[in-house]
């Protein structure tokens, strides 16, 4: 049973006053997304509910799975039949999804991953906002591999890093995870969604050779591997294991360092097309703060009153938190000198931050994690009493 | 009669002298070689019921000589 | 002639011998699952065979089908991933006693329930191989193993009960050693509509052997062969005369909805329901 409900606008483009995990799922389908397998989970459910009412409509799957495991596992069983997939998810179920996320990484299957973040560790505050996944998503599963994740501030963000999630997984065949919040997914906010003609849409590179010439990780159209799906004249092998073109197990040196390589620069040697911030009034800033999801809304609130008082705040939004943003943040860096990070946890992506702006500006965190969002004066108080 | 036309060959790189077709040839077309290897000792007796073939866990056993000839450098 | 159809089927590229054991089982079966293929007329292009982690995992890498090697206990929902998203596809699944049935436990359960179209055929060898003969599920009472010095503490499974429990449509099982009878289950297992079970009862010469003096795999298959009942003989031993025995034959045959065809069915109201919406 739906919540909301679209109308078309003059232009033929689907209006709605909907949630973030409504909207998710309509872009969703926008950018094709045909398979949904899903574990119910305070705060996520909601895009499960919706795909399992939509996807049969649009000539997709739905499938409640066991548990969180088999759902992202199945996930990466249907995107390899060919088919877009994705599934949804928060906290305990995103720690349950790991080894597979691993998975797709390792046999680059596109797929899309939402963990809507809730208050941790463990079972923690399921109906709280938090943003303490930062480093799980990229660090989650174990080994060195490559993600992508990116993070909306508002429900509109969220229809639109929805397309650029999918349209990112099948271009460069990974798993991409949309880190959202608990505040935003049960946020209601006008959308637009756009016509089917406006829309962009990456599909994932097929074979260009005959069958008897396929290799499962083909490395001679460059670092992202000609696909094919199950069922066809290809007929090829993946596995975990780290594995040669051909997905057949490798244990020799110089061999798996190529392959490691090869899934790293994919992403590595693409930022420019991956990653993406947002600044808001950084030309005459003093003060910066670098957020990413719903705080940066606080960010912005905090900086129009500031700037009625006098302090000179810009925001930087990073819209992907991995692969981190360094560029933008030592380009502000070098020329600000006070940046504060704010983000409802302990302190994660401050961390990066540090990092990035490799000592050219005065770093601070402001951190909020009583399982409440953060207010603009909270985030005020903090700049003054940091001014003495 | 048909029974000349059997083919039995044993591909020794792919084997891993497990036994399991000497023990188990209900017609003792194998025997248990020096080397550990099976050899094809009495190929007349061949009944054709399949069991080596079937059996063998290691796909060791060519019954038919161009496949034997297209595996050859494998 | 006679016709060893197992090399048309090995993948060009793949190099032998394989990685199992001398006298291992897990080559015994797969030789009966391409003949169970072969034997249904299923061209190569359709069927997709899908593994997860342990020594009979790494089957699909050897044989010409499109294939999976997953993560440990997931082959089925990897599986069920690939059926549902296209159900033209055959899939068929290796997977082990300790990744069927431990790590991967609540997905077979939930596989037999949704009965989903698929054949997966357990290779119950009563122990991990891979990572050095520890207790498995199906580890006997009393055997030894790498976790189970003084003895396994733990019962075993039956596979064929619990998965008839659990709605699978086909169950059946059959030993190594009885090829023919195996060849024939994962055949009418493949044909049924809806998901099927087949128990793989194979000897493990390297590990099992090892904590428990077994014998070589020749003297474990003689074993098998010796310690194989019909269902129809064993329904006239004692419990006792059933002590050691493996009964083997089909436990379960039915015809329960299969989910994709439900699926299906599922859409054509979801259809309507959004003519409803557009009308509005």
């Amino acid at each position: 049973m739906l919540f909301y409900k679209l109308f078309k606008d003059k232009d033929g483009r689907k209006v709605g006053f909907v949630q973030a995990n409504e909207a998710c799922i309509e872009a969703a389908l926008l950018a094709g997304m045909r398979f949904f397998a899903g574990y119910p989970i305070t705060p996520s459910s909601e895009m499960a509910s919706v795909s399992s009412e939509k996807l049969p409509m649009y000539g997709g799957k739905f499938i409640q799975m066991e548990d969180e495991i088999a759902a992202m596992t199945a996930v990466c069983g249907a995107s390899m039949a060919g088919l877009k997939a994705m599934t949804a998810t928060s906290g305990p179920g995103f720690s349950l999804k790991q080894e597979a996320i691993g998975y797709a990484a390792m046999n680059e299957i596109p797929c899309v991953i939402v963990n809507v973040q809730r208050a941790g560790p463990s079972t923690g505050l399921p109906t709280q906002v938090s943003q303490g996944d930062v480093m799980q998503a990229r660090w989650g599963t174990h080994g060195d591999h490559p993600i992508i994740v990116l993070s909306p501030s508002t429900v509109v963000e969220t229809a639109d890093l929805t397309f650029d999630a999918f349209n990112l997984a099948e271009k460069y065949r990974t798993p991409v995870i949309l880190l959202m919040d608990e505040t935003l997914a049960h946020m209601r906010e006008k959308i637009t969604l756009p016509a089917e003609n406006e829309l962009k849409l990456v599909e994932r590179k097929r074979a260009t050779v005959p069958p008897s010439d396929y290799r499962s990780f083909d490395t001679r159209f460059g670092d992202v591997p000609p696909f094919e799906p199950y069922g066809g004249k290809y007929h090829f092998h993946i596995t975990g294991l780290t594995h040669d073109e051909m997905g057949f197990p490798i244990v020799e040196p110089d061999d798996v360092v190529k392959a490691m390589d090869r899934i790293h620069r994919k992403i590595n040697n693409n930022l420019d097309d991956i990653v993406k911030v947002k600044q808001f009034q950084t030309d005459d800033a003093e003060i910066l703060l670098v957020s990413f999801g719903t705080p940066v809304r606080t960010c912005l609130g905090a900086m129009e009153i500031g700037r009625k008082e006098g302090l000179k705040i810009g925001v930087l939004q990073l819209q992907t938190i991995w692969p981190f943003p360094d560029k933008a943040v030592l380009n502000l860096a070098k020329k600000i000198g006070k940046i504060f990070v704010v983000e409802l946890n302990m302190g994660q992506i401050i961390n990066e931050v540090q990092r990035a702006s490799q000592g050219k500006s005065n770093i601070k965190g402001i951190n909020k994690y009583d399982g409440l969002f953060i207010s603009p004066d909270e985030i005020l108080s903090h700049i003054l009493e940091s001014k003495g | 009669m048909e029974k000349s036309k059997t083919f039995l060959f044993v591909k020794k790189n792919w084997c891993k002298k497990c036994g399991i077709c000497v023990e188990f040839c209900p017609k003792g077309v194998f025997k248990l070689g020096k080397d550990g290897y099976p050899e094809i000792v009495a190929l007349d007796k061949c009944v054709e019921c399949k069991l080596c073939i079937s059996l063998c866990p290691d796909f060791a056993i060519f019954s038919n000589p161009e496949k034997k000839k297209d595996y050859e450098d494998r | 002639m006679m016709e060893n159809i197992i090399h048309d089927y090995l993948r060009p590229k793949k190099s032998f011998p394989h990685v199992w054991c001398p006298g291992c089982g897990d080559g015994i079966v797969l030789n009966a699952m391409v003949r169970a293929i072969h034997s249904l007329g299923k061209s190569k292009d359709e069927v997709v065979f899908v593994s997860g982690i342990g020594c009979s995992s790494r089957a699909p890498a050897y044989t010409d089908f499109s294939s999976l090697h997953g993560i440990h206990g997931r082959a089925l929902p990897f599986a069920t991933g690939i059926k549902l998203a296209n159900p033209k596809l055959t899939v068929v699944v290796f997977s082990g006693d300790g990744d069927a049935l431990a790590i991967g436990g609540n997905h077979f359960i939930h596989a037999c329930r949704r009965n989903i179209d698929i054949t997966v055929v357990v290779i119950n060898n009563n122990i991990y191989g891979m990572t050095g003969g520890q207790a498995s599920p199906t580890m006997p009472t009393g055997a030894y193993g790498a976790t189970a010095p003084y003895g396994n503490l733990d019962r075993p499974f039956d596979v064929c009960k619990l998965a008839a429990a659990a709605g699978a449509n086909y169950v059946a099982r059959a030993t190594a050693f009885q090829f023919f009878q195996l060849e024939k289950c994962i055949k009418e297992g493949i044909e049924k509509k809806g998901f099927s079970v087949i128990e793989a009862v194979t000897p493990c010469p390297s590990l099992y052997s090892f904590f428990n003096n077994t014998g070589r795999g020749v003297d474990m298959l003689k074993k098998l062969r010796d310690r194989a009942v019909t269902t129809q003989k064993a329904a006239t031993l004692s419990p006792a005369e059933l002590e050691d025995k493996i009964v083997t034959g089909v436990f379960a045959n039915e015809n329960f909805r299969e989910y994709c065809a439900g699926y299906a069915e599922l859409v054509e109201k979801a259809e309507r329901s959004k003519k409803n919406e557009e009308s509005l």
